[in-house]
């Protein structure tokens, strides 16, 4: 087999068959083995269906690649909606000349994430264009999943009195993709959260179906995540600085590079709005899931200031958290 | 990367906050050169913590901000040049200049690509021989030492398709222009604390010995910039201004002897046009001749016509401490950071940008 991926793999011959069998066995599955033109299967109840694009520069980064990632993302789309992921489609677009040992290192990231998550990709698809009119490999997921009875999630159902939590320690994706795309080096390597949350959404709603609002904070940070809250559920957030959990190192490397953790991506972390009667025991169920060890309440929706995320700092003052505008960039000097 | 706690402590922030409150007594104003404090005393709220009688104007110390309409100008004319690849700091790309932006022109089909360091615009010089790479060099005595050295790599590597338009600036000569300008009377500066770490305290003495303002090299966390009001606070009440550091992690008297030999190495001392103040006398660098062969500005002769400011922007003024993004009549109504009209609005750093993300004065 050539090592590099050629155009011709994507012509739909005798290359691409091969190519596509070599994959196979990882992702193998009833459904997909069977190679027809769309995946059947039967589901029954409320579904939730969602897709996304990746693109990220590296494709490898410390914690994860892309194929992780693609995975991780549409199952967490999924399950931010309360849904209990089941089928994922899997769109390569292949940039010619990528290694062919990449590629497999990517399909086995997307087994495993799969595996763990406990979806199957069902259908698939490969194209490969010429060199330049893509960055190596963009990956497109889709998402089939149901929503349990009684389970109604929602960033405008965010309630002022509801405690708002965070999962874990905030900005620690965005930290390990820059940090490798730009040679950055810190003593202690920050790697990727990125991770398949369906586990910790069904532990939180195991302690209580009442969950009003779930949003991964994944591109923005939590700043957009707690502004989407605040925007469509037309209420106020408060939250306080000294309780949000953050990795010392990513602290760090926000001081150096003057970036705000808030903006941060993460790819393994949720914010929920909790009416605060359950919010004890779904931050209980959270810290026992490994996925949400460090989660901790960071604040609460208030009926002041409506459509505003207002922080306390530790030394008193409070500001207001607003989307990051643009692009994040180091600061020059 | 142990300090970042201990410069966080609330506890210490408190007594800070207390001290300061019970020292001072007169009505002072005190000015953060650099942008990076500005933006550090917004986040961390510290405006509203310290006592009313304390005055804080954000002044001129963003290099994004502080680039000359007609520099721009320049540099996108240079864009449009064939076989020319255009490098420089991200937010540079979309600070609108007289006509157009390095981004307008990059749509266009120019070739204009961010990159994180010089070294990053050399590395591309070498591996497309046949382009000439034209790195936008700006920034303050910070990023002037990392220039020199890609110069230098440059000359040694002989690598002859990769030119610097040197728009460096330098601090001291600019707070002294501001002063002499007396439009605005400050009582302290709190001085730059990266610029610091490679000049040193020393050239800021002219400014309590000739102008009597008290002076602080301050790092950028919450602490670090209450240390400093702190002092300048004693040092005002006492009436004897000096310069201290107050961030000695970072700053050294005599500064970095290696990054001010690069630099003296490479740039001389010259006369710098700023956004809003005009050409400033002995405040920039320029390439010396020795290294004339990477200098852009010679190499790529361009004449631009003379520059047009936004109608109705007051970037200038706001950079000169005279006014504050409040009192622009295009801030946060048609100047918003997704749509700058000047230069503050675009550079994360700039004193409006950092007053929209902050809600300052939105009456939020």
């Amino acid at each position: 087999m050539e090592d590099k991926i050629l155009l011709a793999h994507g012509s739909g011959g005798k290359l691409m068959h091969d190519l596509i069998e070599s994959f196979m066995p990882e992702l193998a599955n009833p459904i997909l083995e069977k190679l027809d033109d769309s995946a059947v299967f039967d589901v029954s109840g409320r579904l939730a269906f969602t897709t996304d694009s990746y693109t990220v520069n590296p494709i490898f980064f410390p914690g994860g690649d892309i194929g992780r990632l693609a995975v991780c993302g549409t199952v967490n789309d999924l399950a931010m909606s309360g849904a209990k992921p089941l089928y994922l489609s899997l769109a390569f677009i292949i940039e010619e000349g990528l290694a062919v040992a990449d590629l497999k290192k990517i399909v086995g990231s997307i087994a495993e994430a799969a595996g763990e998550a406990g979806v199957k990709i069902v259908t698939g698809d490969t194209k490969v264009v010429n060199r330049g009119s893509a960055d190596k490999i963009f990956i497109n997921t889709a998402g089939v999943g149901i929503v349990p009875e009684g389970v109604n999630i929602s960033a405008a159902k965010a309630r002022p009195g509801d405690k708002v939590i965070i999962s874990g320690n905030i900005g620690d994706h965005g930290i390990a993709v820059l940090s490798k795309r730009e040679g950055l080096k810190f003593h202690t390597p920050v790697p990727s959260d990125c991770a398949p949350l369906n586990g910790l959404v069904a532990d939180i709603l195991a302690a209580s179906k009442d969950i009003h609002s779930l949003r991964d904070p994944t591109r923005g940070g939590l700043a957009v995540t707690l502004n989407d809250f605040a925007r469509q559920s037309k209420a106020g957030i408060r939250i306080d600085e000294d309780t949000i959990p953050m990795n010392k190192a990513v602290m760090a490397a926000c001081e150096l590079l003057g970036l705000d953790p808030l903006h941060i991506a993460n790819e393994g972390k949720l914010a929920a709005a909790v009416p605060v009667e359950n919010a004890e025991r779904v931050l209980a169920a959270m810290k026992r899931n490994k996925y949400g060890r460090d989660a901790a309440i960071i604040g609460e929706v208030v009926k002041e200031h409506p459509g505003q995320v207002v922080m306390k700092t530790s030394l008193g003052a409070s500001r207001i958290i607003d989307m990051p505008v643009g692009e994040l960039l180091p600061r020059i000097c | 990367m142990k300090y970042v706690n201990e410069y966080r402590d609330p506890e210490l922030g408190k007594k800070l906050l207390e001290r300061i409150r019970r020292n001072s007594r007169k009505h002072i104003r005190l000015m953060e050169f650099c942008g990076g404090h500005t933006v550090a005393i917004f986040k961390h709220g510290l405006r509203q913590l310290l006592p009313s009688n304390i005055e804080m104007l954000s002044g001129p110390g963003c290099p994004v901000c502080v680039t000359a309409s007609m520099d721009l100008d320049r540099a996108i004319a240079m864009a449009k040049l064939p076989d020319v690849i255009i490098t420089s700091f991200g937010d540079m790309v979309r600070v609108p200049g007289s006509r157009s932006s390095l981004q307008k022109a990059k749509a266009e089909g120019a070739d204009v690509r961010i990159v994180y360091s010089a070294q990053d615009a050399l590395k591309m010089a070498k591996e497309n021989p046949d382009k000439a790479i034209i790195f936008i060099g700006i920034g303050f005595e910070t990023t002037a030492p990392t220039i020199a050295a890609s110069i230098l790599q440059a000359e040694q590597e002989e690598i002859k398709n990769y030119f610097v338009l040197s728009l460096h600036k330098t601090c001291p000569p600019i707070m002294k222009a501001i002063l002499d300008l007396g439009e605005v009377k400050l009582d302290g500066i709190i001085c730059p604390g990266h610029v610091s770490a490679v000049i040193g305290s020393r050239p800021y003495q002219f400014l309590a010995d000739d102008y009597q303002i008290a002076c602080a090299v301050s790092g950028f966390e919450p602490v670090d910039i209450l240390l400093a009001v702190d002092s300048l606070v004693e040092q005002i009440e006492s009436g004897q201004p000096k310069v201290e550091i107050t961030y000695r992690r970072g700053v050294k008297e005599g500064g970095n002897p290696a990054a001010l030999k690069l630099m003296d190495a490479v740039f001389e001392v010259g006369s710098a046009d700023w956004r809003g103040i005009g050409v400033v006398p002995e405040s920039g660098l320029q390439i010396r001749k020795r290294y004339e062969g990477f200098d852009a500005a010679k190499r790529f002769d361009i004449k631009v016509s003379t520059a047009k400011e936004p109608k109705g922007c007051i970037c200038g003024a706001v950079l000169r401490g005279v006014s504050t993004p409040l009192e622009c009549k295009l801030f946060r109504r048609l100047c918003t950071p997704e749509n700058p009209i000047g230069p503050c609005m675009v550079s994360s750093e700039g004193s409006c940008a950092t007053y929209y993300q902050y809600g300052e004065g939105s009456g939020r």
